[in-house]
């Protein structure tokens, strides 16, 4: 059993929480994820470790809602339980120095990269961050990411703040104008990594992704989380979640999160018909 | 001579929708009479001769003493012989290739009568667990800990013996269940969840601590549970599912035998959406394989509603390593058996849903090193299948997250841990078997294993 220490509602249905988990926060690294079950019934979903503190032995996550069991875990309080968290899983890249390095976050993909810019500064390197989002109350941890980057631009779709459009956008004008960049680091929607390598490949800037495929186990045993990356099938859970951009098959990434569209409709309609008696 | 006892079943119309057990099991009066036919062929413990069911047995069972009491309706007495060497009777009487151990060597098969063997083994352990299991003996505690990594059924049976012995164990797991395979790979059907959980408290019971959703490499290294712990036994299985290497394996509606098994067995989609974990299975279902899992996948497949459910298996019948039993239940309920067939390619529709699959017809050649004759693909003889869901079910390799992670432990190309016949490791204090390690594959054997290195841990520990 985890306790939730600490709930915030950071944006218009995205939440943080802190949760007791010692064993997680004494290994975790920047880029690592947990896979969580709220209850006996059910889903196991995968979430980036977005902070951690070993000497509280706890860990930070930040999810959107979107179906059943993000719904569900943000229904849940201050002092609940949530059953099993299992973790820290997948391998992340080695935060060492690279010169400058574009760390880019899209919607919830911001709260993974907040550690990672952090990390990168740490380790001397000069951090420009683009942040992007449908909208602007659904910029989160902005004024973190600016304490901590060298620079900080922002990209909305709908105008509201920054960059009208997206966030590849104010990568090509950094690329155009001046910029020699030695790694970009994108996170985010998957359209949105696959424009971010698009981008890069032209210009041939080294550039890694964090992939999201469906997962269950997260240690490499059902082969659900499978992605195609240099034309060889790899699992994401154990060989990833990062990945070099230019080698990644995102049209079968996408396609895979979408099989269980219809199951995740029923799920959620009984869940919030449930909710409303 | 008396013909052997068939074991009651549940009703064929009833099975193809259901995920209740299918061998119903003995009763009290049908285990009697069965346990009659034994001729108690002579075991002289003096002289070390075994009577040749035993030395079928790969823990050593003694089962004409065991049988003997059965005959004379003392079960409790059954039990408590069976339990000297077998922790897990409940399941091993299930599960067990008895036909191909036990059984194969009793005399009474060359009639080919064997003795029920499993069967009597299962009956006397579930007339126990209904009467609440009796804790063994347990020896004083000697103040050493030990940790061993993996719940099923090598981990169960090292931590079970060690506690035996008086030892501190704690065991740690991947996954939020206890259990292994017996939990997230073998379906309700053939062994209910509840009996493997029963088995499981009867280890708790001997003092066990277990730790779940702790993966050892990731959430705690070897190195570091060797800081602690005075010995480490490492039962983490077969755990990663291998594919064919064909084009359209990650078309949507193609399966790794794991996952499907463990979305149905472990996060229990069969009651989705009661459960929240779903299950997509189209109404043809292609099973490729022969072994265990893919029999079981396809009678899974069935159950969740699959009309049209074929096993492609590039051999013949004869050298399917599915249990013989299992084979004849699979296609009572229905499923077809392509064999001689082996798949090229799985083509997808324009959505990326698989559509069909490609095979080409096989002959058997020479002999291979295993003694099985070698499938040779036969020119000219590709074909479709029109499918919606494909389950790749052509086995498991060792679970090679702890080998990549720690330091100077030696494997083999495989992957497989290396040990040597005492389960000992190349690295000091680290024990290893079942799965994970060479030539093991079934869960007597994987017991078996936990047995000798539970062994072995003691003398390194009491030394
Ligand atoms: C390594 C990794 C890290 C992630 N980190 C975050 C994070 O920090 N914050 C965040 O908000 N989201 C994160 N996600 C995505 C998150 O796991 C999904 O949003 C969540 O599983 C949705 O579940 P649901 O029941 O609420 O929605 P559903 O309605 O079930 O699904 C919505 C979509 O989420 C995806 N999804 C569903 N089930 C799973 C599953 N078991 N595993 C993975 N994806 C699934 C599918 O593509 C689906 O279409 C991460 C995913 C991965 C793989
Ligand atoms: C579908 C199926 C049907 C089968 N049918 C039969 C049958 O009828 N008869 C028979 O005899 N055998 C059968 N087998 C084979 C049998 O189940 C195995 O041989 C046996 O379970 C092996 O036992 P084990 O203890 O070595 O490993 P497993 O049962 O695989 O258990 C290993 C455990 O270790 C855990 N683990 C892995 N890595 C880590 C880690 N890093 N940290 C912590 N925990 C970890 C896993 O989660 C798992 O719980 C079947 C197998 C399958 C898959
Ligand atoms: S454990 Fe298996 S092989 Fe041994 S007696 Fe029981 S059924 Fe037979
Ligand atoms: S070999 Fe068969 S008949 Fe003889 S003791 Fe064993 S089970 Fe009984
Ligand atoms: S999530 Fe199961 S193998 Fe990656």
């Amino acid at each position: 059993m985890h306790k939730i220490i600490t709930k915030k509602e950071i944006a218009p249905a995205v939440k943080l929480f802190e949760i007791k988990a010692p064993l997680v926060a004494k290994k975790a690294r920047a880029g690592q994820f947990v896979i969580l079950r709220i209850d006996e019934n059910g889903e196991r979903i995968p979430l980036t470790i977005a902070n951690f503190d070993a000497q509280r032995g706890s860990i930070t996550i930040i999810f959107h809602e979107v179906g059943k069991t993000t719904k569900q875990l943000g229904g849940l309080n201050e002092g609940d339980n949530i059953a099993d968290i299992v973790g820290p899983l997948g391998n992340a890249m080695v935060s060492k120095k690279y010169g400058t390095v574009v760390c880019i976050g899209g919607g919830v993909g911001i709260a993974p990269i907040y550690l990672k810019i952090k990390a990168f500064k740490r380790a001397g390197n000069e951090v420009i961050s683009i942040i992007g989002a449908r909208t602007k109350e659904l910029l989160i941890l902005e004024e973190g990411i600016r304490k901590t980057s060298d620079e900080l631009y922002i990209a909305t779709d709908d105008g509201s703040k920054g960059h009208h459009g997206f966030v590849t956008d104010v990568l090509q004008e950094l690329i155009d104008t001046k910029k020699n960049i030695d790694l970009v680091l994108a996170v985010g929607p998957v359209v949105m990594m696959r424009a971010v390598g698009n981008v890069t490949k032209r210009h041939g800037i080294k550039t890694v992704v964090s992939l999201n495929p469906i997962m269950i186990d997260g240690t490499g045993m059902c082969g659900a989380c499978r992605v195609t990356i240099d034309g060889k099938s790899r699992f994401a859970c154990v060989d990833g979640p990062e990945f070099d951009a230019h080698l990644v098959d995102f049209e079968e990434l996408m396609n895979r999160q979408r099989i269980y569209l219809d199951e995740e409709d029923v799920a959620l309609q009984k869940f919030e018909d449930h909710k409303c008696h | 001579m008396s013909l052997r006892l068939s074991m009651p079943e549940l009703g064929l119309k009833k099975r193809r929708h259901s995920f209740d057990e299918v061998a119903l099991g003995y009763s009290a009066e049908q285990a009697i009479a069965e346990a009659k036919r034994c001729l108690q062929c002579a075991s002289i413990k003096s002289r070390n001769i075994k009577a040749e069911c035993v030395r079928g047995c790969p823990t050593e069972t003694d089962i004409p003493r065991f049988v003997k009491y059965v005959s004379e309706g003392d079960f409790d007495s059954a039990i408590e012989v069976i339990k000297e060497r077998n922790a897990l009777p409940a399941i091993c009487g299930r599960v067990c290739p008895y036909e191909n151990q036990c059984e194969k060597l009793c005399i009474l098969s060359k009639k080919g009568e064997a003795l029920a063997i499993g069967g009597l083994e299962r009956f006397v352990a579930d007339h126990e667990r209904k009467k609440n299991i009796k804790v063994s003996k347990k020896a004083e505690t000697s103040g050493k800990i030990v940790a061993v990594i993996g719940s099923g059924p090598a981990g169960l049976t090292t931590a079970a013996d060690l506690a035996k012995l008086g030892h501190d164990v704690t065991i740690y797991e991947a996954l939020h269940e206890v259990g292994g395979v017996l939990m997230y790979g073998i379906p309700e059907f053939r062994l209910p969840k509840e009996i493997v959980q029963a088995e499981v408290e009867y280890v708790k019971r001997l003092g066990v601590s277990i730790q779940t959703n702790v993966v050892i490499g990731r959430s705690i290294g070897v190195e570091g549970l060797l800081e602690k712990f005075d010995a480490v036994f490492i039962g983490t299985g077969a755990g990663l599912p291998r594919f064919l290497n064909i084009p359209g394996e990650n078309l949507n509606g193609v399966y790794s035998s794991n996952e499907f098994l463990i979305r149905t067995n472990l996060m229990k989609a069969y009651k989705f959406p009661e459960y929240d974990t779903p299950i997509k299975i189209g109404k043809k279902v292609a099973v490729i394989g022969a072994g265990n899992v893919a029999i079981d996948s396809a009678r899974v497949a069935l159950r969740l509603g699959g009309e049209d459910v074929c096993i492609i298996y590039r051999r013949s019948e004869k050298e399917m390593p599915a249990r013989a039993e299992e084979i004849k239940r699979a296609k009572e309920e229905g499923i077809q058996f392509k064999l001689l067939t082996n798949p090229v390619r799985i083509i997808g529709d324009e959505g990326g849903w698989v559509k069909q699959i490609e095979c080409v017809r096989m002959k058997l050649g020479d002999s291979d090193k295993s003694g099985r004759r070698m499938p040779i693909p036969i020119e000219d003889s590709e074909f479709t299948l029109d499918v919606d869901t494909v389950i790749i079910a052509i086995g498991q390799s060792p679970n090679p997250l702890i080998s990549k992670v720690t330091n100077g432990l030696k494997t083999t190309r495989g992957g497989a841990i290396k040990i040597d016949e005492n389960g000992r490791t190349s690295l000091e204090g680290v024990f290893a078997g079942g799965d994970i390690t060479p030539g093991t594959a079934t869960v007597i054997e994987a017991m078996s294993a936990g047995k000798r290195a539970a062994r072995a841990i003691h003398e390194y520990i009491s030394r």
